[in-house]
């Protein structure tokens, strides 16, 4: 009884909108009590990180009238959490982020299942991703967003006219927190730019020359930089350091202050050396709570079409007054992860490994340790081990022969490549068309008509 | 409890302990606890506030089925207290609507009301009461895709603003004695390539633009062909390529040519007729009529300095020579101003010692961005319309949906008002309230003066089809917004907004707008 009143008028309000015609709406949009039973029945929906922004952007879904939610975080709860993490609690220390997050907003939301996932993004299988029919991001950094990014481009498949077919199409909702401001933002791959078209809105953070460091340090970040960089390697040899260990912290922290003090510079205090090191982005409730509403409702007018959808980047900016600023950017055709592929032309002689060891020197690619998989097979695998020696062998016969003899097709390829000078996991699309290819299938259908 | 110090550091970083203690000591009283105030006053607990009062007659019917047919006030306040031990939570069973009539007294004791959901008429009537308490107020309404965030307070004067962008005051194109002796004492003709390669950019360009002065007549370089020359002597002086001071000095040179003294916005804040100062001032005008009085005698047109300088390719030493001498102009700055102001208070009656000497020193760190924002009441900006403005908006591709949704805002608390229910609050009567609510809004443009203008249909009917909905997303949106205005008015940091803004879940583009 209880439980039906609940029901009912958690729904009331989401109805009005789900179940009444408007004229401000997408073209696609069909009112009635089948959408909103088809928004709670199969629209499952999942949110990648499970930090300030993925604990609201799971409230805020779960009372939006989705039923089927997925969480994925490899993060343990910290103290530092506490201040806008608001389904954690102190209790909750070292806890798998995703799975107190889920139980929480289960706890509190009847009818919602949460199925939370402890990894890395990297874990699962990319089919993993292709199950969700919008996955949204609370994530705060870059390398993560563009491996969801390549992953969700990657399912984008195109049409003899380089049109992107509808079905393969895997929008994403991402937002973003600093302080005072952040950003949401709606991508459609294939119609509007993926993260990475627009890399350039994330320029890769400054960082101090080890020159300036090592001779002529100013200020209290360089000194604390040095002890980081430098002094630890000299002193603790093989011993790598780590951030989360308050010791090592500490020494950091006791040898910037001498460093400080030798060259007659201020400001040095545990609070910046731990700012410095973990390089700690300062975060808030209330941003977080702004960001993560515009990504949940931009959701929930993707799935129905109740509204218009935002076209496609929003900043807010809270310093100073308050700044809401909609841009509307534009797809980079060329793109190597949204376009049609980066086109490879390759002799059909051209073995699994010659292959892979193109990928390593190609300049756009530069794309080490590759594994290569075409449509639902994986040809080479680089891990885990059971499958690196399945399809070892594949490595000697001629990729033409792999793919089934076809002149033109795509094919993926994960593996490591660098951006900023730091090694990152990463998912490329190729197509790749097979020289004097044609002729052959021509003959072979001669031969066997 | 876990040091709150750990719990609390991410938000530290932004407004520091004295910020944090404001939001310690600070009494939030909630008025109307349904998404939109919940929302709201959840940001605020997990910041850490000192106490929250929550206000609702109504019974619960969502959230959480143990709860349904509760007291919605004990039930929010519960949840709320479970987030955060250091709050102090309570509750009042008894509708807002009813207090402000009955009991208003009641809200002298907040630091801060946050009223959501009200109709226009406990809104005003609010607004009189916590104007005259003295108390600061923020109201915010869901409704269906749109709603609204507007501060109320007489004045609120910023000191920290702690603006993203703003030029560092190095005073290239002013250098007092001791910035000139001290870059007199630097040949940047050195030999020594690596002593060439450390003179720190405000040496050089202190050194050019005294060298460009001499040639021509006192003047700084202002044409775009002079700027050019400028930069071209700059070049000039480079001895490797490699040399990033004077890569550096070429970036920065605009601020050679930036015109010297205070800015137009702090302009205005010195001639405010509140810098006329008597003993019923407050501290930040007192400190702004000794401003006044520095910027006119030893400042020579100029704020005190901040005292600050940014990193810069530098040798050690030199940098800290550097930054020693501009500490010692800010100290000496800091230590006239202070003088300033302790006569002014004298002058006016107070303990000359009544404004500390750490508030006058930040006081003069942010001399150049100081911000003052003042609210109408909301009575006023009802009874008293700003037309031109209204009629700006409406017309401007940029803002009329946004105006248009204030409007319509307004407009369904006349249908009310009259009906007894919101347009499309209920199922069967959406034609019928289409029309009628067209009509309210005719009503209310010819009332605001804006005869001939109009809010589009598709607004009007989606206003309908929204039905007085307090859609989650929407709710905890407008609930952050608030509650970051609640941050900003109580740290006295940053700049809070003024104006209205108004919400556009249709296609995102929100507006603040000034009426
Ligand atoms: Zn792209």
């Amino acid at each position: 009884m209880a439980e039906s009143t609940v029901h009912q008028s958690r729904s009331r309000d989401l109805d009005k909108l789900l179940l009444r015609p408007g004229n401000l709406v997408a073209p696609t949009f069909e009112p009635g009590a089948q959408l909103r039973d088809d928004l709670q029945e199969y629209a499952r929906i999942l949110v990648v990180g499970a930090g300030g922004l993925g604990c609201e952007l799971l409230k805020d879904l779960a009372l939006s009238g989705f039923k089927n939610l997925e969480v994925i975080d490899m993060d343990r709860i910290e103290v530092t959490n506490l201040n806008r993490q608001f389904l954690f609690r102190l209790e909750d220390v070292g806890k798998p982020k995703a799975e107190v997050a889920a139980r929480r907003v289960m706890e509190r939301v009847s009818g919602v299942n949460i199925v939370p996932h402890f990894c890395r993004i990297e874990d699962k299988d990319i089919d993993f991703y292709r199950d969700f029919i919008i996955i949204v991001l609370g994530l705060d950094s870059v390398e993560a967003r563009s491996y969801i990014n390549a992953v969700a481009c990657g399912f984008l498949e195109y049409d003899s006219d380089d049109k992107p077919i509808e079905e393969t199409v895997k929008p994403m909702v991402d937002g973003g927190t600093e302080g005072f401001k952040g950003h949401a933002r709606v991508i459609i791959p294939g119609s509007t730019p993926c993260f990475e078209c627009t890399i350039w809105l994330f320029p890769p953070q400054v960082k101090f020359p080890l020159c300036t460091l090592a001779e002529t340090p100013r200020t209290a970040a360089h000194c604390i930089e040095y002890a980081h960089l430098i002094k630890w390697d000299e002193v603790h040899s093989g011993k790598t350091f780590d951030p989360d260990d308050p010791e090592h912290m500490k020494w950091v922290y006791t040898e910037a202050v001498k460093r400080a003090e030798l060259f007659g510079i201020q400001g040095v205090t545990y609070s910046l050396t731990q700012g410095v090191v973990k390089n700690i982005i300062p975060a808030i409730a209330s941003t977080n709570a702004i960001v993560s509403a515009a990504c949940t409702l931009e959701t929930l007018k993707l799935v129905s079409g109740c509204s218009k959808t935002l076209s496609n980047y929003l900043t807010y900016n809270g310093v100073e007054g308050l700044h809401i600023k909609v841009t509307e950017f534009v797809k980079d055709k060329d793109c190597l992860v949204c376009g049609p592929g980066v086109l490879l032309e390759l002799d059909t002689s051209v073995t699994l490994q010659k292959f892979i060891d193109m990928l390593e020197e190609h300049p756009k690619l530069l794309l080490s340790k590759a594994s290569v998989s075409h449509q639902a097979t994986n040809l080479y695998m680089q891990a885990p081990q059971v499958l690196e020696e399945m399809t070892r062998s594949n490595l000697n016969l001629p990729l033409f022969e792999l793919m089934g003899k076809v002149p033109r097709d795509i094919v993926h390829v994960t593996g490591t490549t660098s951006r900023d000078d730091k090694k990152a996991s990463c998912l490329r699309k190729l197509c790749l068309v097979f020289k004097g290819a044609d002729a052959v299938t021509d003959q072979d259908m001669a031969v066997g008509a | 409890m876990a040091e709150p110090k750990t719990k609390y550091d991410r938000q530290l970083r932004i407004w520091g302990e004295q910020g944090q203690t404001a939001l310690e000591k600070a009494s939030i009283c909630l008025l109307n606890c349904g998404p939109t105030g919940s929302e709201t006053l959840k940001n605020l607990v997990l910041g850490g506030v000192g106490s929250i009062t929550v206000i609702d007659g109504s019974k619960v019917e969502l959230v959480n089925e143990s709860c349904v047919g509760q007291s919605k006030a004990k039930c929010v306040c519960t949840f709320l207290q479970e987030l955060n031990d250091a709050v102090k939570a309570k509750f009042i069973e008894e509708y807002p609507e009813a207090l402000v009539d009955s009991n208003p007294s009641f809200f002298s004791q907040f630091t801060l009301v946050v009223a959501t959901q009200l109709t226009e008429d406990s809104m005003m009537k609010l607004d009189k009461i916590c104007r005259e308490a003295n108390v600061l107020l923020i109201f915010a309404r869901s409704y269906g895709l749109t709603g609204f965030v507007r501060n109320s307070v007489k004045e609120h004067a910023v000191i920290e603003s702690k603006p993203d962008h703003f030029l560092d005051d190095l005073r290239l194109n002013n250098p007092w004695s001791e910035l000139k002796r001290f870059a007199e004492s630097i040949d940047l003709k050195v030999l020594d390539p690596v002593a060439h390669k450390h003179t720190p950019y405000v040496v050089i360009l202190v050194k050019m633009a005294e060298e460009w002065a001499k040639a021509h007549g006192g003047a700084l370089p202002s044409t775009r062909d002079e700027k050019k020359e400028f930069k071209e002597l700059l070049k000039a002086g480079m001895v490797a390529m490699d040399e990033d001071n004077y890569k550096e000095a070429i970036e920065a040179s605009f601020k050679v040519f930036a015109p010297r003294g205070i800015s137009s916005d702090l302009l205005q804040i010195i001639h405010d007729s509140c810098s006329e100062v008597d003993s019923n001032s407050s501290d930040f005008w007192v400190m702004v009529a000794a401003l006044k009085e520095f910027i006119v005698n030893e400042g020579g047109g100029e704020a005190p300095l901040e005292g600050s300088i940014p990193d810069m390719t530098s040798s050690t030493e030199l940098y800290v020579n550097l930054q020693k001498i501009y500490l010692a102009k800010a100290e000496a700055d800091f230590l006239v101003l202070q003088q300033r102001v302790k006569s002014i208070l004298k002058r006016i009656g107070r303990d000359p010692d009544s404004i500390s000497k750490a508030m006058i020193k930040s006081f003069c760190k942010n001399a150049r961005k100081l911000k003052v924002c003042r609210y109408r009441l909301i009575e006023d900006e009802f009874s008293n319309p700003a037309v031109s403005e209204l009629q700006k908006y409406l017309s401007d591709e940029e803002y009329s949906v946004a105006m248009g949704f204030y409007i319509l805002l307004r407009a369904v608390d006349r249908f009310a008002a009259n009906y007894n229910s919101f347009p499309g609050q209920f199922e069967g009567e959406l034609d019928e309230d289409i029309s009628r609510l067209k009509t309210a809004v005719v009503g209310l443009l010819n009332d605001l003066g804006c005869n001939g203008s109009t809010v589009t249909e598709d607004l009007i009917n989606e206003m309908c089809r929204f039905g007085a909905s307090e859609l989650h997303a929407v709710a905890a949106f407008i609930g952050g917004i608030a509650s970051q205005e609640v941050i900003k008015l109580i740290t006295k940091q940053f700049v809070p907004m003024v104006g209205t803004f108004i919400f556009n879940g249709i296609d995102q583009k929100s507006q603040l707008l000034t009426l």
